[in-house]
């Protein structure tokens, strides 16, 4: 990981200037920059992962009845799958690495608050992620509760579910203290001048984000420690047969749950209200009404958990209440769209990898956003609770949403990352093999859903053998695109990459590409009349 | 007619929200792509800058709330009348057991198949003694989890004869994709008949009933067939190669191996079968039922 000079007299931050060399200099540093390029290398193996295991239970699908394997090992793979993917990659996701590697240039500032403590947020996170992975290889087997460890049955099946929970827990803990790491430094570090409202609105996005980190992950860790207690020491918390409520596990998993899907989308956000300012040379429309709406996001998204439970046996006023709860946090999702496109009238829009990205990330977040609706209606909620269709609609979000901004956010930020370019044009033809593929892997998962095809369905009825077989080659087509990415971001060297190579004016293209390790040479200042989005 | 009394309003809540969606969708859509066309750099190589514009911010905020307020209310309306039950509705228990539904009508009759009149109001009584499950019949827009140890309830007017499927949706273990079933729209007489026709208490053997009440028929069949583990049908008597503590060893099916098999399934494990897939039955099949097993597994040797 070493890099020659650049012009610049200060040494950049991939050269190792400590007392270690080489990987320890990386396992050793407490350099946000550095830090997040190390979430990023985790999060990319575990996302490999991931992939991996839905490809695996895709071939399974492709026929109804038994092909390769039976129904114990693809229940224990689409629990690992849902727990890598949500726990590991999504959920730190946007937040963990370029929170990390571009929020404190952004804001002016030489590192987070507590770089230490920074560091020690990332070994949590990896010793999380290992307890997580070794729950496969110990004790009864792998776990086989799904990702939402439900009461009773997680509490009584005999696979290793402690392994599981615990590893979720220490995650949390990864999540909170990097939430608190970033309310610090965006309360007290930004540049002088910069005011909450000049602040740019990725580091805005972070901070609705970090305030749900802090007070919903506690919720969530306690949640998962009563099902430890309640299988070692039988305490009757969730199973009725000890004296428990199955529906209150609910209640307090999706408390935090449902917030967490804010805490993956509201970054994936963020990054979009960059890039299309930047691609378009545009001031951002609406700036206070993206900011207000991300903080709106994060505080009406505490009060809709339960449209979760609509089957559970609520009341019917708790139902209604939560739906009409539910509607009303869709707007602010609307008003981004709307802010996101405004942005692009009448500017000078150049179709860059990055921007190509942020464009698929809107239409597929539409899709999302549009079909959570018939979620959050009564009526229609019942009808495809638990089936494919919100297998469908959640993975619209979370990788048609997250997933898509994430690789802009890598297109994006990668030139000031490593401080060279990539290949366009193979970078423009990954986005065409992840689009088709995804969308083919998706979209015929809503229609089986409305059909009535159940979710964490091993084997199904015949009917619904047509779409199986479309979401199997569209899950080919979207790893061919997945290489094709590794190989245009990480194959061979690019060409040297400019300070600024797309005309953005926030405060990491005013520094070299790649920054130095303290980032600025003058601590940068904003000015009474400047902006965040001066465009000219 | 829709199949039930519900589809006809779920289906136009569907309508609504899918209509105004793809309203938004495509108009959004183009609207971008003609925005990328029209100011790409090539065409438009300065941006022009303008000001926030807050008359046209609160029309996009408010828009949307209409809209979104207006799907609550379908959503709403096709909803409320699924939890007021008629009066008359004919009562029907579900109970959910891993993997396997049964439908006990008034009088105790037990069915494995839900058989309805047409259009006359059931309520469905939702009972699990195991985890929760959840009773799905797309047809008829319904759903209500069967939650242990909690008296969910659901109701329905079938209007259409037929057979349509009933799917468990909340994952229940091994073989929640199997834990399905049908239910079939008779006309009132054939309905009538047909509940007639059904056994009072049914004629097979007693250890057989016990078998099945437990859903041990579930995993174990009693016809030689495979289903998760060994069938019930031959296997008294059988030699077969357990594990003991981590050794193996072979016994011979007895009184004696059926009972620690049942009350302590981990003990002498079958070879080549995973710890902990079926759990411990003690406290729910007592000794004296127990014996009416052993002598039944010893009718199907």
């Amino acid at each position: 990981m070493t890099e020659e000079k650049t012009h610049h007299p200060e040494p950049s931050y991939l050269v190792d200037t400590g007392k270690y060399k080489g990987l320890m200099a990386w396992l050793t540093s407490t350099d946000h920059k550095r830090i997040g390029l190390m979430y990023m290398y985790a999060m990319m193996v575990f996302f490999a992962v991931g992939v991996l295991l839905g490809m695996i239970m895709r071939i399974e699908l492709f026929f109804p009845g038994q092909q390769f394997y039976g129904p114990q090992m693809y229940n224990g793979i689409f629990t690992i799958h849902g727990i890598i993917m949500i726990f590991t990659v999504v959920i730190p996701g946007l937040a963990a690495v370029f929170g990390n590697f571009s929020m404190p240039i952004m804001i002016g500032a030489k590192d987070v608050a507590f770089p230490r403590l920074n560091l020690f947020s990332f070994y949590l996170y990896v010793l999380g992620a290992a307890i997580a992975l070794a729950s496969q290889f110990m004790g009864n087997g792998p776990p086989d509760t799904g990702w939402t460890f439900y009461a009773p049955y997680s509490i009584q099946t005999h696979t290793n579910v402690v392994a599981a929970v615990f590893g979720a827990f220490v995650l949390g803990f990864s999540s909170i203290l990097t939430g608190l790491n970033f309310i610090v430094t965006m309360h007290r570090m930004r540049a002088p001048g910069m005011t909450f409202f000049k602040m740019p609105l990725f580091p805005w996005s972070l901070y609705a984000t970090a305030w749900i980190q802090v007070l919903a992950t506690p919720i969530v860790g306690i949640t998962l420690l009563m099902i430890i207690a309640e299988r070692w020491l039988r305490i009757g918390f969730f199973d009725p047969s000890l004296g428990g409520d199955p529906v209150l596990y609910q209640h307090l998993f999706w408390i935090y749950s449902h917030p967490a899907v804010y805490i993956m989308i509201l970054p994936a956000m963020g990054v979009i209200t960059e890039i299309i300012p930047t691609f378009s040379q545009k001031k951002v429309f609406g700036y206070r009404a993206i900011a207000i709406s991300s903080l709106a996001i994060a505080l009406v998204g505490y009060f809709v958990w339960a449209h979760h439970m609509y089957t559970s046996g609520m009341s019917a006023t708790a139902r209604w209440i939560f739906s009409l709860l539910t509607f009303l946090v869709a707007v602010p999702s609307a008003i981004k769209v709307f802010n996101w496109v405004a942005t692009m009238y009448k500017g000078s829009i150049s179709v860059k990898p990055p921007f190509l990205f942020a464009l698929g990330f809107i239409f597929l977040f539409m899709i999302g956003g549009m079909t959570g609706l018939s979620l959050g209606a009564l009526a229609t909620n019942i009808h495809v609770h638990d089936t494919a269709y919100v297998v469908a609609h959640f993975h619209y979000i979370v990788f048609g949403g997250v997933g898509f901004a994430f690789f802009a956010a890598i297109y994006y930020w990668y030139p000031k990352m490593y401080g060279r370019m990539y290949n366009f044009k193979m970078a423009n033809w990954s986005f065409v093999f992840l689009f088709s593929g995804f969308n083919l892997l998706y979209f015929p998962q809503f229609i089986i859903g409305i059909m009535g095809m159940p979710r964490r369905y091993f084997d199904y009825l015949p009917q619904f053998t047509f779409g199986h077989q479309l979401s199997f080659f569209g899950g080919v087509l979207l790893v061919i695109g997945f290489v094709i990415m590794l190989i245009t971001l990480f194959s061979k060297k690019g060409a040297k990459a400019p300070d600024n190579p797309w005309g953005g004016r926030t405060f990491e293209w005013r520094i070299p590409s790649p920054p130095p390790l303290e980032n600025f040479d003058i601590m940068p200042e904003m000015g009474e009349n400047e902006q965040p989005y001066d465009y000219k | 007619m829709g199949a039930s009394n519900f589809t006809e309003g779920v289906d136009l809540a569907f309508k609504v929200i899918f209509g105004i969606s793809l309203f938004f969708l495509v108009g959004i859509t183009t609207v971008m792509l003609y925005f990328v066309y029209r100011y790409n750099r090539k065409r438009h190589p300065h941006a022009v800058q303008f000001k926030d514009n807050n008359i046209l911010e609160i029309t996009w905020i408010t828009i949307p709330l209409i809209l979104v307020l207006l799907m609550f209310y379908y959503g709403y309306i096709a909803f409320s009348p699924q939890r007021i039950v008629p009066k008359d509705a004919i009562p029907i228990t579900v109970i959910g057991k891993m993997w396997v539904w049964t439908f006990e009508y008034q009088g105790g009759k037990q069915s494995p198949v839900l058989v309805v009149p047409i259009n006359k109001a059931v309520k469905l009584n939702l009972h699990s003694d195991d985890v929760i499950h959840s009773l799905y019949i797309p047809a008829f827009r319904i759903k209500e989890d069967v939650v242990p140890g909690k008296n969910n309830y659901m109701w329905f007017i079938a209007q259409q004869l037929g057979e349509y499927d009933v799917l468990c949706t909340v994952y229940c273990g091994l073989r929640h994709s199997y834990m399905e079933t049908k239910t079939k729209v008779v006309s009132e007489a054939e309905y009538e008949a047909w509940l007639k026709a059904l056994p009072e208490k049914s004629n097979e053997p007693e250890g057989l009933l016990i078998l099945k009440k437990n859903a041990c028929t579930g995993c174990h069949s009693i016809d030689g067939s495979k289903i998760v583990s060994a069938s019930f049908k031959g296997l008294y008597g059988k030699t077969e190669k357990v594990v003991t503590n981590g050794t193996e060893r072979s016994v011979t099916v007895d009184d004696e191996y059926l009972k620690s098999s049942v009350y302590e399934p981990d003990k002498d494990l079958v070879a080549g079968y995973q710890k902990g897939i079926m759990k411990t039955y003690k406290g729910i099949v007592s000794e004296d039922e127990m014996t009416k097993v052993i002598d039944y597994l010893k009718s199907i040797k």
